[in-house]
């Protein structure tokens, strides 16, 4: 067991296997969310109350939610990078971050749009917006902090622990969001009616958040390599590759 | 098919204006984590091309 | 200074450790007293500029008053998270602290202390003559009052993770704010939100509850937190 925990940290042999995954992840990828974004935009009927702006849905949901796993990939990842000392989950933690922090900022301003058309203001600070508004911050720390050392590996440290103390803290900072939301907007409608939604409108609704996950594998692959490619340049392996090139 | 006519599905009864624009968002989300690391893979062979011929022009040398 | 470490490192005694660390602190703090009042002058500027920069109506200034006092309390911790490891990260003494033998969880412990009866309590002492400025009523200034004395110690806590990740970097004002203001989210809602609620003559038990927990979790949980980070830093 443990001989296959190190066989998984060893950057070789992730290199060899997610080269053989990502054109997998890619095409699924990419069958997911043309099929998705189709029956989204022509096939699914319009919601009666909300009209055809109801159709952002299916970027935003996707979107938060990838927003969510992201950050807690990238805590999870830099945790095991600090606890275990492996070079791989710190390429992987850092290959998050930029991924995670975009796919917030689209659920952000796909919330905000979808505003719009539905309350009236490009703008409400309703408890999922501004929660999301945190985690962006959040995001933007880690991004931040990464970038400010020299020392790779002390780099990777230090996001990682501050990955950790911000996931300690989303339930928190949630609650107290949501508390506070109820304070100041009683009355507000949630962006997303999950119960009363027919299959025609939430199949392609799930063809659309594993269409934006399977994108997320093949992305994170694909940074994660060129990044380890950076780190491990020096060894054989990659400089049989650069030859190859 | 919801729409009758393309201009009626450009128009998206009127919420054209932000359908379009959260669905051209995610584009531009989607191609900017598609393009960097391509061209991040991409510096990398040419600069790593550009060293190991500088080492081994220095090889040759000495 | 090598002297008082060595002093500090022969005592075996954790509460030694504690109030040892607390008595050299302070007595590092007081030669530069313009540091310590820095902050509080900013708190009183900060609050200055919202009746100037909007409106000095009473009712307008006594709706924002809970708001304004904590974001400004929250403000002038940050600038004050300087003195927690900078100096002492300067003259070597922070690497010394991490290498000696002694625990340092009481060293860490005495260190936020400090900076919260230097930061924290004098802000807390000086929030009422403000609060009368922007007209906060009574019942609303002992509901700051209350909220300020639990929550600028958790502010303090967080503060001193965020400081012990940058410690070592050059610039840190800016990454230190970013770092550490979502983080101060939670406790600026609760407080600002239990004085709104006193202001109003609501009951704010379960603010202070809230509060309390908060507080409670920081204390146990940042140190470990803060101790890490400070090993992250001067691995470097």
């Amino acid at each position: 067991m443990w001989r296959w925990f190190h066989k998984l940290g060893s950057p070789k042999w992730f290199y060899a296997i997610s080269g053989r995954l990502l054109p997998w992840f890619s095409v699924a990828a990419l069958l997911l969310l043309v099929i998705g974004t189709v029956w989204a935009l022509l096939i699914a009927p319009a919601d009666y109350q909300q009209g055809n702006s109801y159709r952002i849905i299916y970027i935003h949901v996707p979107a938060a939610f990838l927003a969510q796993s992201g950050y807690l990939l990238m805590a999870v990842a830099g945790a095991v990078g600090l606890i275990w000392k492996m070079k791989l989950a710190d390429v992987v933690a850092k290959s998050c971050a930029p991924i995670g922090a975009s796919f917030t900022l689209l659920a952000l301003i796909t919330g905000a749009v979808w505003g719009k058309p539905t309350w009236g203001a490009w703008w409400v600070w309703d408890a999922r917006l501004t929660s999301m508004l945190v985690l962006l911050f959040l995001y933007l720390g880690v991004v931040a902090l990464q970038s400010a050392f020299t020392d790779r590996n002390q780099a990777a440290r230090a996001s990682a622990l501050l990955a950790l103390v911000g996931l300690v803290n989303i339930p928190i900072i949630k609650y107290s969001v949501e508390w506070w939301n109820t304070l100041h907007q009683p009355a507000s409608l949630s962006l997303t009616q999950r119960p009363s939604m027919p299959a025609e409108m939430w199949v392609p609704l799930l063809i659309m958040v594993v269409g934006f996950y399977c994108f997320f594998a093949a992305v994170l692959m694909m940074r994660a390599r060129v990044e380890l490619l950076e780190r491990e340049r020096r060894t054989g392996w990659v400089k049989e590759i650069i030859r190859e090139n | 098919m919801q729409f009758a006519d393309f201009s009626e599905f450009i128009a998206m009864g009127g919420h054209g204006l932000y359908v379009w624009v959260a669905y051209g968002v995610a584009v531009l989300v989607f191609a900017f984590n598609l393009v960097t690391p391509m061209l991040k893979r991409r510096r990398f062979f040419v600069e790593q091309a550009r060293q190991l011929r500088r080492e081994e022009l220095h090889a040759s040398d000495s | 200074m090598t002297a008082q470490i060595n002093a500090v490192q022969q005592s075996v005694d954790k509460s030694g450790i504690f109030c040892a660390m607390i008595r050299r602190d302070m007595t590092a703090a007081f030669r530069h007293p313009s540091d310590l009042v820095n902050p509080l002058i900013f708190f009183v500027v900060v609050v200055t500029l919202f009746p100037l920069a909007v409106s000095p109506d009473s009712t307008f200034l006594r709706d924002i008053a809970p708001g304004v006092l904590w974001v400004s309390a929250l403000l002038a911790t940050l600038l004050s998270l300087d003195m927690l490891f900078q100096s002492d990260f300067q003259d070597g003494t922070l690497e010394q602290m991490l290498l000696s033998p002694q625990p340092l969880y009481s060293a860490i412990l005495a260190k936020v202390a400090t900076h919260w009866l230097l930061s924290g309590l004098p802000l807390t002492l000086l929030s009422p003559l403000l609060a009368m400025m922007l007209f906060l009523p009574a019942d609303g200034m002992q509901a700051l009052l209350l909220t300020l004395l639990l929550g600028t110690p958790v502010l303090s806590f967080i503060g001193a993770i965020g400081s012990a990740l940058t410690v070592g970097l050059r610039k840190t004002g800016l990454l230190l704010s970013l770092l550490v203001l979502p983080l101060y989210i939670p406790v600026l809602i609760f407080a600002s939100g239990a004085v709104q609620a006193a202001a109003a003559g609501l009951p704010i038990v379960g603010h202070l509850a809230l509060l309390g927990a908060i507080l409670a979790l920081t204390v146990v949980l940042a140190p470990l937190a803060i101790v890490t980070a400070l090993r992250i830093s001067l691995s470097g």
